[in-house]
């Protein structure tokens, strides 16, 4: 009878050894890792909050940098171009520039500020009104504001200031970028800083989880030890530790997405109220869902690459004695 | 099966556990290992399952040198050996069926698998009805009849044994020997340490003495001095 199963095992056995019996494995190591888990609740609970929190931060930060990235966008295409015309231009030429300059595709509309209408706003506003009376001429030039249209990109829109600049009647073009280049100079700096900010984050939950890991190693070291000495390999008492590891960083990285949304949802309202005030659209914008997997695949990498660390350092000294 | 050719092992310190030590077990023996304590029983057997490497000399087990066994290759070469300790060394956080699974689970079978040959080897043992409850709740005759199932579910071709009778009242101890002695009758080499001669001579199997690190000197017959040794290990299965 014995003797008869042992050998229906012996010809079954190498048919079906290969990849389904290695993934139920690993399968059943990964589900007895969480039940291990949920067995102390509170202490895996507090593992769990800290790294949370901890890919939370970078994660927040980087969602205000998106979202300022997409206001400032807005204002890239907002901004207009000032063509000064040569003061010998009449007005009747410049009448007819707007005619012509309005037409291209890549502008929405042109204003022409005549000189002297300049002139009476530059009367009014720099209290110089009594000394400009003693001009003869106006040395003001007439001006077109050219806005251009919504579709521009960066490209396009140095080719219209080009363009404009290479217009006979255009004595010089200003477009009032500086502040906008500063503002994405800072954008990328605080980009730059916040990915700095997230590998040492990354670095403390590699240690955090190293650390959680170690004290599991000692905890059961004379489980390892004994099924050390029944034929254990390393690799097959690494594998729960592993697989804890993992555990404690997708747990970690759902809950960073969850902080992330709740405070989102938390700003929603104020946000709203402000563009409101400024008439704008903008609605915040959320992680989207490969910026989703990133934090939780982050989360699952450095739950195991911190225990690996761990397991590599300690499981070696343990030794049947 | 086991070939033990001049070996020494010193421990860090200086002590001498085993001094030029030469024995051979044949395929299919069942032989007990005696001597008093320190005398180097459980030295030779951890040279056997590699948890320490000899000084000098082989240890050769089943055709292997030992000394050509690396590091990683060591789980390869234990699983092919049961192994009983006295302190049972089960593991108290997961019942008994999960404690005589656990070789079988190491080597790779599936739970399907693995399932039918736990069940065999509880019931070799007499468990079988209890293989859901917790090492724990068992007593410690039953623990080690546990610790014996797990040795043997992979069906082993040798299994040492380190005292594996020595927590166990004399009653206990028997049935412990006459499992041992069934597997043995089926073809599997053992290799027990004990000091419990009495129970020995019961069972009428090969019987290598040691002292001091070596193998004991053989003596002429001395009634006076095997009535000594038999008093003796009365005395000691009687501490128990």
């Amino acid at each position: 009878m014995v003797g008869k199963k042992s050998s229906e095992v012996l010809t079954a056995a190498p048919r079906r050894r290969p990849l389904s019996s290695w993934a139920i494995r690993h399968f059943s190591t990964a589900i007895a890792a969480l039940g291990r888990l949920s067995r102390q609740p509170f202490a895996s609970l507090m593992t769990v909050l800290v790294i949370g929190v901890t890919l939370a931060l970078p994660a927040a930060m980087h969602l205000v940098i998106k979202n300022a990235q997409v206001i400032s966008a807005s204002w890239d295409n907002a901004l207009d171009f000032s063509v000064y015309l040569r003061t010998d231009v009449s007005l009747a030429d410049a009448e007819r520039l707007v005619n012509i300059v309005s037409q291209r595709a890549d502008v929405e509309n042109v204003t022409l500020i005549a000189a002297a209408d300049a002139l009476a706003e530059f009367r009014e506003q720099s209290g110089f009104g009594e000394a400009l009376d003693h001009l003869s001429v106006n040395p003001l030039p007439h001006t077109l504001v050219v806005r251009p249209s919504a579709a521009n990109t960066e490209v396009s829109m140095g080719l219209l200031n080009e363009e404009l600049g290479n217009l006979p009647e255009a004595d010089f073009v200003q477009v009032d970028t500086e502040w906008v280049q500063r503002f994405h100079a800072i954008l990328d700096i605080l980009e730059r800083a916040i990915a700095i900010g997230a590998a040492l984050l990354a670095a403390a939950i590699v240690v955090i989880i190293g650390n959680t890991i170690r004290l599991d190693i000692q905890n059961r070291r004379e489980e390892i030890e004994v099924t050390k000495l029944i034929g254990a390999s390393n690799a097959f008492v690494r594998r729960p530790f592993l697989y804890i590891g993992m555990w404690y960083g997708l747990g970690g990285g759902v809950l960073a997405l969850l902080l992330v949304g709740y405070g989102l949802y938390a700003l929603k309202e104020p946000i709203a109220r402000l563009s409101g005030l400024y008439s704008s659209p903008f609605a915040a914008l959320a992680l989207d869902f490969s910026e989703s997997l990133i934090i939780a695949g982050a989360g699952i990498v450095l739950g195991l690459v911190g225990s690996w660390v761990a397991a590599a350092r300690h499981m070696r000294r343990i030794e049947p004695r | 099966m086991i070939r033990i050719e001049e070996v020494t092992k010193r421990y860090p310190g200086g002590h001498d556990a085993l001094k030029g030590l030469s024995l051979h077990v044949e395929k299919g023996e069942m032989v007990f290992v005696t001597g008093h304590s320190g005398a180097g029983k459980s030295t030779l057997l951890r040279l056997i399952a590699l948890i320490d490497r000899p000084t000098g000399g082989q240890v050769i087990v089943d055709g292997q040198n030992t000394r050509r066994i690396t590091r990683r290759k060591i789980p390869a070469y234990r699983r092919q050996i049961g192994m009983v300790f006295q302190d049972h060394k089960l593991l108290y956080d997961r019942p008994v069926f999960d404690n005589v699974a656990l070789p079988l689970i190491i080597a790779g079978l599936d739970h399907r698998e693995a399932g039918r040959k736990v069940r065999a080897a509880l019931d070799q043992v007499s468990l079988l009805h209890k293989e859901k409850q917790s090492p724990e709740t068992l007593s410690s005759g039953e623990q080690q009849r546990v610790g014996i199932a797990r040795a043997i579910v992979s069906r082993p071709k040798l299994l040492i044994a380190d005292e594996p009778t020595g927590n166990l009242d004399p009653d206990l101890s028997l049935e412990v020997m006459r499992i041992f002695r069934r597997f043995n009758e089926v073809g599997v080499t053992l290799l027990i340490a004990s000091h419990d001669i009495a129970l020995i001579d019961q069972l009428g199997c090969r019987r290598i003495a040691l002292a001091d690190g070596a193998l004991e000197v053989q003596r002429e017959e001395d009634p006076v001095a095997e009535y000594v040794e038999r008093l003796e290990a009365e005395q000691e299965r009687e501490r128990w």
